[in-house]
């Protein structure tokens, strides 16, 4: 009843880091209930044991592999309902991602479990889990409390990936008998890039750019720093900037653009209006700079900069180059 | 006049738009393309909306009628996404008017409603001196501002109210619809058209596009509010404004506010010499009001407080949302506010000519009910009544109409002998001194008031709002800069109004690009929305260039009386007003 | 074909969202409107009925709300939906996601859809994927967040977005599917359709009329107790730097950075 069954996605071999973390997760918290942690994986010959043992890293203590389409949420229900009902978790847990929502929702309508997304975060009380998340766009929050199977899927970025000393995984294999349905869906072709397309909303880190940026050449320093910063990062704009015909709309964060969350928001000569304000306010560390020091972005950014974006950009930009290049 | 001896008029530069020609449809498209309804009422607001309840009640008893009229006996068309989407009123009505249109509804009501919020039992009037100083104005001074037993509403949520009425009665409120069109044929009015949906920024038809639908009707009701669209054009069409006096406008920003201590009294105040300017050559005229709300359902209590301004106003840089923050830094209103949180926010225009300026109120096929008509009493601040009884004026003119017992022209007589005509010719000629300055005016405005408009005798003359020379002159100096907590920018202003439209939504103000810098000042900052900008690199004199950002419009009208035309924008775009 | 197109009405966009204190739940006294995510599936359905490739005999518009929901049923319709079903009974009120959708698919199974398509978030709720819940008590596959629908081997393929990219899935009906906006831009209703909407069938029915289990749906019957609300933690002001030594800056800048891990 106290043991936490993580899902844990994978793609051409590698762990998603979401998944990871919510491993990670699981692993403290079933600690202060009295559980294991365990995690669950499907796919093909690409799980390896080796591969799965690794889970052992962020505490978990058994992985629980089972054969099939990766990539696809029934057939995951029918692993997680199957496993659930034969080992008796009191949770399932699932990193921030598509696909947590939709095989958590399948679970909870299964098992009959109570499942809450978004959530932010995870905590122990009387021996049970309680998970809160955000509504009414951030502005407060809801705490849910399960009567029976608890199902909780993160929001992206939620759970911190952290590993514990001399973890090993037991691996064990499941036998799955797919429902009629969970093979109506074939895989054609999975995680296509679409290079022309920008995806902002799955960025690590954001480097926005607004009016400040004084012209569209503006942009060539924010792209500049995104590159420099590397990995999952890209760059965004305002809504002024996008109708100015300066950057594509798909990059226009805002009330009437996209809402994002990543771990870093660097905002370059953007003031801060609510109207832009809404589709950032939930990243986790937002760096502000503007030369207007009323700029009302100062009043909720971690970290502002009063000065010239012209002359910061460029030399943050280099820093950031050498320390990652060392 | 500004440094370099240039006093350019709006008028100089007119928009380029041809009311009739765009706007007055020839004749009706096919039968089988078009839909047919009884009575077409276009605007879903209080006048609007009274003439569909009355009507509704007449045809309720008459089920011959009703049956006669077809499927939808009435239909409202409202460009808002509900009615009251898009009204704004201060407001302190005078009773009589709705309890004649709702008899079986009491006061009480009205307040369990949620569309009333008090009886007034106090009230003060007050001079303000400076931005820390006041004289109070006894009330026997000043008649107008007299207000026991009226109630304090909000017409956005009356709108609310009225709807679900008009709709429990049978009528189709067709929101989120725009009427463009005014349809005539053989000189006479037969119905209007219907907006398109999905064009582009540059007009272009969208994959999604939608056309129109022209709207037959037998009688239409144009209760568009503030200078219509249609009404603007049915008045050259149809020659109703000859002999009459030109229209002049007033602009009100208002703000909704959740208090701390409840507000006990109805409050309005004179604006000169803080934070207006007395001398003639700046051309201002203004007031404001507090009004307290207290909401049944909550509980909260709230404040109603607005910044009127006449549009006939010579300095540039006279603006009334941000005068509207600057008589906020006032003790008089610190003292009420403070500790309170801003709920709501808008702006409107509204009609200030009076009688003289009351256009011609029915044409062959069609009468003008409301601000449409322009029943607002300024003196007062009283229009709210004049709106709802109007409509049951309408209403019952047309009732008889379609029972071929007499003309819609029945409609003007009976204004003429209501309430209506009555309180407006009293106060006939009694601000339009004001157009001389606010000393000339304030001489004469007392005595128009105190003998109930035996003086001035005649006729005054208005000026036109759009002819009036503009000068860049230094009342933006007495604003405060805004701080996001107590006083605040356009663009936040804007936001908290609801404001949603379509990025690439076509232009809907039309506008010279290139004007002097003077009429483009005067637009940047009149336009409570923040529409108008100039570029950074504009010249300092001369011609300049003109920005229309024109999804921050929330359509308040006031850019139509000072050199431009504020056509309607898709059905649904625009505010979303709840309690103003 | 028959298709069934799940619908709810939320608040619009631009009302301030609260919750009531009355009862703990949101505030819905205000203005509101279908979910916009809702009128991409019911163009989605139109498109598969005007596209040819297939015949569709009946798009239904189904939806579970009070007497107020009536209002995105006759939107639905305007747009394109024949007729439509209205779930409706004090008993489901204060059902949490899992609940809802259980309701949904016993008023859904009476209909026996060859596929159900529904907006994939809805404004108030905040939940991704009730269809999930949907097609797992239907027993029917479910995909969400797609964004390309064809007819193609007697069958669905559909486009998604998922964590590494675009996903191409072949999927055989009955399907539950829930569509992204990028799918497609909804057409506006005409007046006429407008207008027409109130003509077309509207069915009321309750929980005992498609067998809802009382005991499943409601406060009582939802599996979540989620009636606790606080406000988030205050975030501590941040720090401002004013630019002077630009290299400082930047060095400050980075230290910050690395702090954080953020590189």
């Amino acid at each position: 009843m106290a043991d936490i069954l993580t899902y844990v996605l994978h793609y051409e071999g590698e762990f998603n880091k979401n998944s990871l973390g919510a491993v990670s997760e699981a692993t403290a918290r079933a600690k202060e209930i009295g559980g294991e942690s365990h995690a669950l994986v499907l796919g093909g010959d690409d799980l390896t044991d080796e591969l799965c043992q690794s889970l052992g890293a962020y505490g978990a203590t058994k992985v629980f592999r089972a054969k099939g389409a990766e990539g696809l949420a029934p057939p995951v229900v029918d692993a997680m309902a199957k496993v659930i009902e034969e080992n008796g978790h009191g949770y399932a847990l699932f990193g921030g991602g598509l696909l947590g929502f939709e095989i958590g929702a399948g679970l909870a309508a299964r098992l009959n479990g109570g499942v809450t997304m978004e959530v932010i975060s995870v905590r122990a009380e009387d021996g049970k889990l309680v998970a809160e998340r955000p509504i009414l766009q951030d502005s407060k929050i809801s705490v849910s409390r399960y009567k029976g199977l608890g199902i909780i899927i993160g929001r992206i970025n939620a759970f911190e990936t952290r590993t514990v000393d001399g973890g090993s995984a037991e691996v064990v294999d499941v036998d799955v008998d797919y429902s009629e349905w969970s093979n109506q869906a074939k895989m054609v072709q999975r995680g296509e890039q679409r290079g022309a397309d920008v995806d902002i909303e799955g960025a690590d880190i954001l480097v926005a750019g607004g009016r400040g940026l004084g012209k569209p050449e503006g942009f060539e320093l924010a792209e500049a720093l995104a590159k420099a910063f590397g990995g999952n990062s890209a760059v965004a704009a305002t809504r002024a900037v996008v109708d100015a015909g300066w950057y594509p709309y798909a990059a226009q964060i805002g009330q009437t653009g996209k809402t994002v969350s990543p771990k870093l928001y660097l905002a370059a000569g953007i003031s801060g209006a609510i109207q832009h304000k809404v589709g950032m306010q939930s990243s986790e560390n937002i760096v502000a700079i503007n030369k207007d020091a009323n700029a009302p972005i100062f009043e909720f950014s971690d970290l502002g900069i009063v000065g010239d974006l012209n002359k910061i950009l460029p030399k943050l930009t280099e820093a950031i180059k050498a320390k990652k290049g060392g | 006049m500004s440094k370099n001896g240039s006093a350019p008029a709006p008028s100089e530069f007119p928009p380029p738009v041809d009311p009739v020609k765009e706007f007055i449809k020839q004749g009706l498209d096919d039968e089988d393309e078009l839909i047919e309804v009884g009575v077409v009422i276009v605007g879903g607001g209080t006048a609007g909306l009274a003439c569909a309840n009355r009507l509704l009640q007449l045809l309720g008893d008459d089920p011959e009628l009703m049956e006669k009229l077809g499927e939808v006996p009435v239909a409202i068309v409202e460009k808002a996404k509900t009615c009251g989407g898009h009204n704004l009123s201060g407001a302190v009505m005078r009773p009589g008017p709705l309890q004649e249109l709702f008899p079986d509804l009491s006061r009480e009501d009205w307040r369990k409603e949620r569309f009333a919020f008090g009886e007034v039992t106090k009230e003060s009037v007050y001079l303000l001196t400076g931005p820390k100083t006041k004289l109070r104005v006894p009330i026997p001074a000043v008649p107008n501002f007299k207000n026991h037993g009226n109630e304090v509403v909000s017409v956005s949520a009356l709108a609310r109210f009225q709807q679900s009425q008009a709709e429990e009665g049978g009528a189709y409120v067709l929101t989120e619809t725009s009427a463009t069109q005014l349809i005539v044929e053989d000189g006479k009015v037969v119905g209007v058209r219907s907006g398109d949906k999905g064009r582009g920024k540059d007009g272009e038809p969208l994959g999604n596009f939608e056309p129109g639908t022209d709207i037959k009707a037998k009688v239409t009701v144009l209760a568009e509010g503030c200078w219509g669209h249609l009404t603007g054009a049915a008045i050259k069409e149809f020659d109703l404004g000859e002999g009459r006096e030109p229209q002049v406008w007033e602009l009100g920003v208002k703000e909704v506010w959740k208090v701390k201590k409840p507000l006990d009294r109805v409050i309005h105040t004179f604006v000169q010499p803080w934070p207006l300017k007395v001398a003639a050559k700046y051309g201002q005229l203004g007031g404001t009001w507090i009004y307290p709300m207290k909401d049944e359902k909550t509980g909260d209590d709230l404040v109603s407080i607005g910044f009127v301004v006449d549009l006939n106003y010579r300095d540039a840089t006279t603006s009334a949302h941000d005068l509207l923050q600057t008589f906020k830094t006032h003790p008089l209103v610190k003292d009420i506010l403070d500790g309170g949180e801003r709920v709501s926010w808008g702006a409107k225009a509204l009609p200030g000519g009076g009688y003289w300026s009351m256009p011609k109120l029915s044409m062959p096929g069609a009468l003008l009910v409301g601000d449409a008509g322009g029943m607002v009493d300024t003196a007062a601040l009283k229009g709210v009544h004049h709106c709802i009884k109007s409509g049951i004026l309408a209403a019952e003119a047309i009732y008889k109409n379609l029972k071929g017992e007499g003309e819609l022209s029945a409609y003007e007589d009976a204004v003429e002998n209501s309430s209506i005509a009555k309180e407006l010719y009293q106060v006939r000629n009694t601000r339009q001194a004001f157009q001389k300055g606010f000393l000339v005016g304030s001489l004469l405005a007392g005595p128009s008031i105190m003998s109930k408009g035996k003086v001035p005798p005649g006729r005054q003359e208005w000026h036109r709002d759009d002819a009036e020379p503009m000068f860049l002159g230094d009342t933006k100096e007495r604003y405060p800069k805004p701080d996001g907590k107590y006083t605040f920018d356009k663009l936040s202003s804007v936001y908290i109004s609801g404001n949603a439209t379509r990025d690439d939504a076509p232009n809907h103000i039309r506008v010279r690009n290139q004007v002097p810098r003077e009429i483009a000042e005067t637009w940047v900052w009149m336009c409570p929305a923040g529409v108008y900008e100039i570029p950074e690199d504009a010249p300092e004199e001369g011609t300049v260039d003109v920005i229309v950002n024109y999804t921050n419009c929330v359509q308040c009208g006031a850019i139509t009386a000072k050199g431009g035309r504020l056509t309607p924008p898709e059905g649904g775009d625009g505010p979303l007003y709840r309690n103003t | 074909m028959k298709i069934c197109v799940l619908v709810k009405e939320v608040p619009d966009a631009a009302v301030e969202k609260r919750i009531d204190p009355s009862t703990g739940r949101l505030d819905r006294s205000g203005e509101k409107n279908l979910n916009p995510y809702d009128t991409h599936a019911i163009e989605a359905a139109m498109q598969l009925r005007e596209g040819g490739a297939v015949e569709v005999d009946e798009i239904v518009a189904v939806t579970m709300g009070p007497e107020s929901a009536v209002r995105a049923l006759h939107k639905a319709v305007s747009l394109g939906a024949d007729r439509s079903v209205q779930l409706t009974d004090d008993a489901l009120a204060g059902s949490d996601v899992a609940a809802t959708g259980y309701a949904l698919s016993k008023a859904l199974e009476k209909e026996s859809p060859d596929l159900v398509l529904l907006g994939q978030q809805s404004d108030d709720g905040e939940c991704y994927t009730i269809g999930a819940v949907v097609a797992d008590h239907l027993k029917m596959p479910s995909l969400t967040q797609v964004i390309k629908m064809d007819v193609e081997d007697g069958g669905l393929r559909c486009e998604r977005q998922a964590e590494y990219g675009y996903d191409t899935v072949q999927v055989a009906l009955p399907a539950v599917i829930s569509v992204g906006d990028a799918i497609n831009e909804p057409r506006y209703p005409s007046l006429k359709a407008i207008m027409g909407a109130r003509k077309k069938p509207l069915e009321t029915v309750g929980t005992g009329d498609v067998g809802i289990e009382s005991d499943r749906v409601g406060e009582e019957g939802s599996q979540v107790d989620c009636g606790d609300f606080h406000d988030p933690e205050a975030k501590p002001a941040g720090q401002i730097i004013e630019d002077e030594d630009t290299d400082e800056t930047v060095e400050k800048i980075v230290a910050w950075l690395e702090e954080r891990k953020l590189i």
